[in-house]
């Protein structure tokens, strides 16, 4: 869906250097008009670098931003149709609430009443309507979240660039304002880049997301592909727990490859379980703990891919518990997650176990 | 037992420290013109003296043009000096912050050796404008320690903010810099006038004919029937640095405060 909203960020083998420091590698991406988009990477690949450069703050070193239409080459940040919640908030500590949030309206030709309409609106818009008196140092953590935001969004930016916004909040302030985020994205219909170290978060919050290693995005997708199709071993380790068990293709014979996995058995893979290329020899198959199932007395599995071994590690969370199960014949144990359900038994350490797979939900890393 | 010789040491410091000082006002408000005890009476004659003796009042001309030259000079200074020190790195910064630093702890006779020297070779006159120049020296370093907590106080992303929300370089400096950091340049401004009003040695060497009030009051110190006339002059120059620094330190917490930060041990 999202590849067809018109491009309002256009990049195009973007590179920065910091000295000999190369920050960014060859930057492309098109960034859909009203899209919430994620930069997802360890922290050090480059995201805030990025982020900055379409800010204007960082001039790049090669390569060409485009902000709806227009080459941004020269263009100070102040006269770029984008607005930034900065990862301290950066709230004016010797302001009110309602100063900060106007604050960009000061140049506008609007007449102080329409100002101060402007100001109520932004503070209801992110909760804060009481709040407009308020001494800005006076604030938690969440409000000056939102007191960021209403001060960025005032202004109606064409993109909204946010850095680790929610990462000085504690956890369940954090959970909040994500559901809050994505509500006022889909509202207020500008387009959002959210710079994230955390995959939890670009995979709730994003329509898509680009995963960045060491200044080069390595996979831009959605949220869903993403999670099921990653397209190298890095980024399957950086979304999500994934197994890895070593593997040998085969061949291709008519759309169909054909693997055999160590301690499960052979597969039949389709081309797009292999985002990433397919190469005979040796390989490894990637499989999320949930797409193991454990197979309880008397349950067998379907079309008889089954496999078994040794319970090696019991971690019980009260609604799920996840084992790490060493498959007969393997080396290294692989992590199943259940779901706990009245009367289902959880296993305990030493016990044997038996396994259900399916090859649908495997991925191919040649 | 440990505390009570704790108290005992602390108490004894602080009359060490103190009395000397106390004996100022008691003998300015003193009768008797002999500085010895017993007190005689009270009396403001040694004040009103003060007020009709014109070459006071030419010192003190003399040392308000210089305080109030010097802490304007230094604070500006220590404004561009804290600003690049904390904003930008460029290579040597390390050695040439240390460098600037270096007069808070040279001796200040060697200062004042020093810079009599230059003029002399310069073929110069020494005066008001050489001790000016010599006390802006020694007063920087205090102007920049006090401006780079300011700074390093206010979070960088501030003026990227107001830079974001469409103001200019120039308008944000007057709109955020300017008002967070002003704490701290009133409180330079006032360290350094009052460290300059205070300072003997340097004037001594370069004041050549137009005294500042040490100065003045040094000289005063051969005539024993003027001694209570110091002694009230004395006091006047405690009381007035006194309330000084503690306007300065009022600032600097409000600075602090303003910025939403904890005092982390200040400058005084
Ligand atoms: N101003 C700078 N000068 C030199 N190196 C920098 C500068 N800013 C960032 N870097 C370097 O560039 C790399 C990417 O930084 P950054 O974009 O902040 O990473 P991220 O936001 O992904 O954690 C880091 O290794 C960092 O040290
Ligand atoms: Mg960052």
């Amino acid at each position: 869906m999202s590849q067809t909203r018109p491009p309002i960020v256009t990049l195009t083998g973007v590179q920065k250097y910091y000295g000999d420091y190369h920050a960014l590698r060859g930057i492309t991406a098109n960034i859909g008009q009203g899209e919430f988009f994620s930069l997802l990477g360890p922290s050090g690949c480059g995201k805030t670098t990025l982020l900055r450069a379409i800010a204007g703050f960082e001039d790049i070193s090669e390569g060409q931003i485009l902000l709806d239409g227009k080459d941004m080459e020269g263009v100070a940040p102040n006269k770029r149709p984008t607005n930034m919640v900065f990862q301290s908030y950066a709230i004016f500590p010797h302001m009110s609430v309602a100063e900060n949030v106007g604050f960009g309206l000061r140049k506008s030709a609007m007449s102080v009443s329409e100002k101060r309409n402007a100001v109520g609106q932004a503070l209801e818009m992110v909760g804060l309507a009481k709040f407009g008196a308020r001494a800005a140092h006076a604030l938690s953590g969440g409000q000056r979240q939102r007191v960021a935001l209403a001060r960025a969004l005032i202004l109606k930016p064409k993109v909204l660039l946010l850095d680790e916004p929610l990462s000085a909040l504690d956890k369940k302030m954090r959970e909040v304002m994500q559901v809050e985020l994505i509500k006022l994205q889909r509202e207020v219909g500008i387009t959002f880049i959210l710079v994230t170290h955390d995959q939890e978060e670009a995979l709730v919050m994003s329509d898509r997301i680009a995963v960045m290693f060491e200044g080069e995005i390595a996979q831009l997708a959605d949220p869903e592909t993403l999670y099921r199709r990653p397209n190298s071993r890095r980024v399957a380790e950086f979304i999500g727990m994934m197994n890895f068990l070593p593997a040998t293709v085969q061949g291709e014979t008519a759309g169909r490859i054909s693997v055999e996995v160590q301690g499960l058995g052979p597969a039949e893979l389709e081309p797009a379980q292999a985002p990433g290329g397919v190469r005979a020899g040796a390989a490894e198959i990637g499989l999320r703990p949930e797409s193991l199932t454990l197979l309880y007395e008397g349950q067998a599995a379907e079309g008889g891919r089954e496999a078994s071994g040794t319970v090696r590690e019991v971690v019980y969370y009260g609604d799920m518990t996840y084992y790490d199960i060493l498959l007969d014949g393997t080396p290294a144990p692989v992590r199943v997650s259940m779901r706990n359900m009245p009367g289902r038994r959880v296993l305990e350490f030493g016990a044997r176990a038996r396994l259900a797979w399916d090859p649908r939900a495997m991925v191919l890393f040649s | 037992m440990r505390l009570n010789a704790l108290a005992i040491f602390a108490v004894l410091y602080l009359v060490v420290l103190y009395a000397p000082i106390m004996l100022l006002p008691m003998f300015a408000f003193n009768s008797g013109t002999i500085i010895a005890f017993p007190l005689q009476g009270f009396t403001l004659d040694w004040f009103a003296a003060l007020l009709d003796t014109p070459a006071l009042h030419e010192a003190t001309v003399n040392s308000l043009i210089i305080a109030v030259s010097t802490a304007i000079f230094s604070t500006i200074l220590g404004l561009f000096a804290a600003r690049a020190a904390t904003r930008y790195g460029f290579p040597g910064k390390a050695g040439i912050v240390g460098f600037i630093m270096l007069p808070l702890v040279l001796p200040e006779v060697i200062v004042a050796i020093s810079l009599l020297i230059v003029l002399m070779q310069l073929g110069l006159n020494s005066g008001t404008w050489s001790i000016i120049a010599g006390h802006t020296l020694i007063c920087t370093p205090f102007a920049i320690a006090i401006l780079q907590g300011s700074f390093s106080n206010m979070d960088k992303s501030l003026e990227e903010a107001a830079i974001d929300l469409g103001e200019t370089p120039w308008s944000t400096f007057r709109l955020i810099t300017l008002p967070l950091v002003s704490p701290g340049i009133i409180a330079s401004l006032l360290i350094c006038f009052t460290i300059s009003l205070d300072e003997f040695i340097i004037a001594f060497f370069l004041s050549g004919n137009e005294p500042t009030l040490p100065v003045y009051l040094w000289g005063q110190l051969r005539f024993p029937a003027r001694l209570p006339v110091v002694m009230a002059l004395g006091t006047i120059l405690v009381l007035l640095s006194v309330a000084l620094l503690i306007i300065a330190e009022t600032f600097r917490r409000r600075g602090l405060k303003r910025a939403g930060l904890k005092d982390t041990g200040g400058f005084l």
